[in-house]
Order: structure tokens, then C-alpha cells, then sequence
């Protein structure tokens, strides 16, 4: 990325929040910022970058709109105009909107691009785009589909924000709560998306886990007070820090056990276990918190060996309180399973079901396989590799299920 | 101010029996009252079964007629009430007012060209 297309992308976000609340509306927002845009790249290059490339965004957007709407505008809209051009003309002449503003703004946008009205994979594309600061191909790439297809993902979705009127506001009292976890869990679905690619080659789309921790920087920055915020980050830098550990030279999933901790991003180890303990000191568990503790726990273990594994399974327990699904009961399995064997992590398993997961099969094979039982393993692993996507956990997968079929030949190597 | 329009997803087929149906009439009447008492409602109205419908289509210079709902769906719209509401958010909570006295889904339609 050039630096201009840098600070485009940084400026985005803040210029089409704040244009849609001065326009009411997020195309005329959006065209606005464009010609902004196109005004710079003819006009930095001579005069220089300004000292605050956003807020000459801004204010340039600003006049841009106005100029439009004059050209535009026909005699029956004149009155519109006219309040709209009041709002637009009312707004600080200063290069810069009040930065309280400006995160009001952007809170807004983003509580907007993650309505429950909408789509699941609408919210994930607004969200990037109009918060993200993403083209709409690089949105395309990132989720594998056609440009095409997600510039209509995109028309359509803002079509619905216009034609149902969904509010440009930040939910208050008992809304709150819930909104705030919608907004958490398209940041969260963009990491994991990123982390592990449902479809394609790679194992990790570096882009996408790159976009989410920068969107989860910008929560926690717009909301200090919410817990829940820090943990998602958390977690997601204690996730990341574990990229370089996590693919083989040849593409392979590593599995934690046999990853080789000195691959571990340290930086971002650090930082990911203080907000972990910034969220203790608030005393206000929730989800993400939980499972950021959990990744911390695993964080502090020089070596697999050295996991502290009892407290993992009380973290387990404590997550299927707050927040049971059958992906936490796999996950605590497999922590009961390092404290008390594989037996009594393969009880934990009874009763839980994942269906069109390659998950469950993969560590029933690899439980049963501790406990001697070769043919079930065998049968776990085929089961998990018709299940399994992605390449590279398709190739971990062959390679175990190889092993348990010609054990001489492994445990001889 | 937008209108939205509330249409109560009924499924096909006879109605629940007395003991079931008459608290939720009593629920959704209780309901309609506040909408409007909070001078949001603006009509309303329960459907006959879908079964009851006839189909219009244009047809060249003609118009066909033919017996049963549009869609072939095994649940069809059984009743609507039209509100004033500012935005989604307060359309979504009247809605789930209804949703939650009828246990029924609702769909939530918001009306083109602002008020009629």
C-alpha cells in the first residue's frame, strides 16, 4: 500500500461517518469522500500532505457535498437543500470535526453496519468497508467470492439501511448489551475467517485477522469502559501471536501441542496478557474475556508439558456458563482430557454434537488414538477429512490418519 | 415519520383450538390498544385463510383468475396492522410486541414514499 492509499484508508472511516450523519445518507457520504479523494491525489502531490490528512478529508467532502447537491438539485428539492446545506454549513470550519464528535460518529457507523436487521455476511462487508475503510475489492479477494458479487452484498445491504430507515445511532439502556455483542461478533468473524479459512489454500488469510485486530484496536478505543472489548482483542492478539508457530514451511496445521513456542510472537504475547489482566482488575467476566484468559494460560507455558491444564478446565467450565455451545464442551474435552486422560475426555465428549464440523470426529481420532484403538482413530479421521475444507487441516489430517494406518512404518521413522 | 407495515406469519391449516387462541386474541388486542393509545396505529386487520384467496394475472389484454395464495408456501400472511414508527428500531420494538402476543412470526415491511 502506498502512503497515500495509507491515509485514504485511515481516513475513510472517519470522513464517511461523519458525512453520513451531516447528509443522511451513506452513498451521498461515500460519493462525497470519493471526490475528497480525488481532489487530494490531484492536490497533495503539489502542495503537500496537510498536517491532518482526515480532517482535510473531511472538510473537503463537506464542500464537495455541497457543491453537488447545488448542482443537482432540482426546484422541488430545494427545501431539503437548504436544511441540509444549513446542517453542512453549521459544522466547525476548523480542519478538523471535535474528536468527541468524530467517535460518536464513527460508534454510530458501526452499530449501523452491524445491525441484527441485516445479513450476517452484510454486516461483515458494511463493516469493512464503511468502518474498515476497505475497497470493495479487497473485500472480494478477502472472502474469495467475485467483485461483482460483493459490490451487490454491498448496494444491496445499504439499500436496506436506506429503504427500512435502520437508525444512525448508538443503542442506549437495555439495547445496549445485546447491539454491543452483535458489533463484537462480526469483528470476531473477520478474525476467524482470517484465521482459519473456511475454503481455499492457505491456512490463514493474514489480511482479514490483520483487519479485525485493527477494527478491535478501534473498539476498545471508541468503547474504554466495555470489557467485553478488551477481551476480543485479547483474544485476538494471543490467537495471532501464534501465526508464525501455527503453518509448517510445507503448509501443514500445527496443532499447539507440537508448535514450537519460540515461533510466538513475544510483542504481541505481552500485550494480549495485560489487557487479560486490565480485564481481571475489572471484574466483569464475559465470553471473550474468558477465552482470552484461556489463550493466556496457554500463552504463559513455555512448553505444551508446562500448561497449567487444571486451570484451562475450571476457565472451560466457567465459559459453558456464560456462554455454552458445542464448540466450548469439545474445547474443555480436550483440557479434561490433559488432566485426568484421554478416557475421561472422551466421556466429556458424550452428548456433544457438531455436525458438518470436521472438529469433533478430528479430536475423537486423536483420544482414541491415545487409548490404543486404532480402527476407531482410523474411522474418526475419515470421518473429520470429509468434513474438513481447508488444505491445510486436510493435509494434517492424511498425515495422522496415515500414521494410525501403518503405525510400524511412523513410530519406526 | 415512515410507516412500516407488520404482517403476521400464519401457518396453513386449521386454527389452534379455543383454549390456545383465546388468549392470544386477548394478548394481541391488549397489544393493537397500546399501539393505539400511542397513536402509532394506523390499520389493521386479521385475514381469512389463505385457501379463501383468488390470483389475478395479466395476461396480455386479459386478466387470469385462478384459486389459492400467490405463493406456495406452507405459511401465508394472516393478518397486518400498519404503524407510524421513526425508524426500524422502534418498528422492530412494536413488532415484537406482536410477535411476542401472537407467537407468530412477524415480518416487518417498511412502506415506500414515507405516509400515505
Amino acid at each position: 500500500m502506498t502512503p497515500i492509499e495509507e491515509v485514504f484508508r485511515e481516513a475513510y472511516g472517519r470522513a464517511v461517518a461523519v458525512l453520513t450523519r451531516l447528509l443522511g445518507d451513506i452513498d451521498a457520504a461515500e460519493e462525497a469522500v470519493q471526490d475528497a479523494f480525488l481532489t487530494a491525489v490531484q492536490r497533495w502531490p503539489v502542495d503537500g500532505v496537510p498536517p491532518s490528512p482526515a480532517g482535510w478529508i473531511v472538510t473537503t467532502a463537506r464542500n464537495r457535498a455541497i457543491d453537488r447537491m447545488r448542482r443537482e438539485s432540482t426546484r422541488t428539492e430545494r427545501y431539503v437543500r437548504a436544511a441540509t446545506e444549513a446542517a453542512l454549513l453549521a459544522g466547525p470550519d476548523e480542519p478538523t470535526e471535535e474528536e468527541g464528535t468524530v467517535r460518536d460518529d464513527r460508534l454510530r457507523m458501526l452499530f449501523t453496519c452491524c445491525h441484527p436487521a441485516l445479513a450476517p455476511a452484510a454486516r461483515v462487508a458494511l463493516t469493512l468497508r464503511l468502518v474498515g475503510g476497505l475497497t470493495t475489492a479487497e473485500i472480494a479477494h478477502a472472502f474469495l467470492v467475485p467483485e461483482p458479487t460483493m459490490a451487490q452484498r454491498l448496494v444491496r445491504a445499504k439499500g436496506k439501511i436506506r429503504d427500512a430507515r435502520i437508525p444512525y445511532r448508538v443503542p442506549t439502556g437495555a439495547d445496549l448489551p445485546d447491539r454491543l455483542a452483535g458489533v463484537l461478533a462480526v469483528v470476531y468473524l473477520v478474525f476467524t475467517e482470517g484465521h482459519t479459512a473456511s475454503a481455499g489454500d492457505d491456512l490463514v488469510r493474514t489480511d482479514l485477522c490483520a483487519e479485525a485486530i485493527r477494527l478491535g484496536r478501534e473498539l476498545v478505543e471508541l468503547m474504554p469502559d466495555e470489557p467485553e472489548a478488551l477481551g476480543l482483542l485479547a483474544l485476538m492478539l494471543l490467537t495471532e501471536a501464534r501465526r508464525p508457530a501455527r503453518v509448517s514451511p510445507t503448509g501443514e496445521l500445527v496443532p499447539l501441542p507440537e508448535q514450537d513456542r519460540t515461533r510466538w510472537d513475544a510483542a504481541l504475547v505481552a500485550e494480549g496478557q495485560d489487557l487479560v489482566r486490565r480485564c481481571l482488575r475489572r471484574g466483569a467476566p464475559g465470553p471473550y474475556q474468558v477465552q482470552a484468559a484461556i489463550q493466556a494460560v496457554h500463552s504463559d507455558a513455555a512448553t505444551s508439558a508446562d500448561t497449567d491444564w487444571r486451570q484451562v478446565v475450571v476457565l472451560y467450565d466457567h465459559l459453558m456458563a456464560l456462554a455454552p455451545s458445542p464448540v466450548v464442551a469439545l474445547n474443555r474435552a480436550v483440557a479434561v482430557a490433559e488432566v485426568d486422560g484421554p478416557a475421561a475426555g472422551l466421556a466429556a465428549l458424550a452428548g456433544v454434537e457438531l455436525p458438518r464440523s470436521h472438529l469433533l470426529p478430528a479430536v475423537r481420532a486423536d483420544l482414541l488414538r491415545r487409548l490404543g484403538r486404532t480402527a476407531e482413530a482410523v474411522q474418526a479421521c475419515d470421518a473429520a477429512l470429509a468434513l474438513a475444507g481447508n488444505a491445510a487441516e486436510r493435509t494434517f489430517l492424511r498425515r495422522r490418519r496415515d500414521e494410525l494406518a501403518a503405525p510400524d512404518r511412523s513410530e519406526g521413522a | 415519520m415512515a410507516q412500516y407495515l407488520l404482517n403476521l406469519i400464519q401457518p396453513d391449516g386449521d386454527a389452534p383450538p379455543p383454549e390456545v387462541l383465546e388468549p392470544i386474541m386477548r394478548d394481541l388486542a391488549a397489544v393493537n390498544e397500546e399501539m393505539r393509545s400511542a397513536g402509532v396505529w394506523v390499520f389493521g386487520a386479521g385475514l381469512h385463510p389463505a385457501s379463501s384467496a383468488t390470483v389475478l394475472t395479466p395476461s396480455g389484454t386479459d386478466v387470469l383468475v385462478t384459486d389459492g395464495p400467490f405463493a406456495e408456501a406452507k405459511e401465508h400472511i394472516g393478518g397486518f396492522t400498519l404503524i407510524d414508527a421513526p425508524d426500524l428500531d422502534a418498528a422492530l420494538e412494536w413488532g415484537r410486541k406482536v410477535a411476542r402476543a401472537s407467537t407468530l412470526p412477524i415480518e416487518v415491511r417498511p412502506v415506500a414514499g414515507g405516509a400515505v
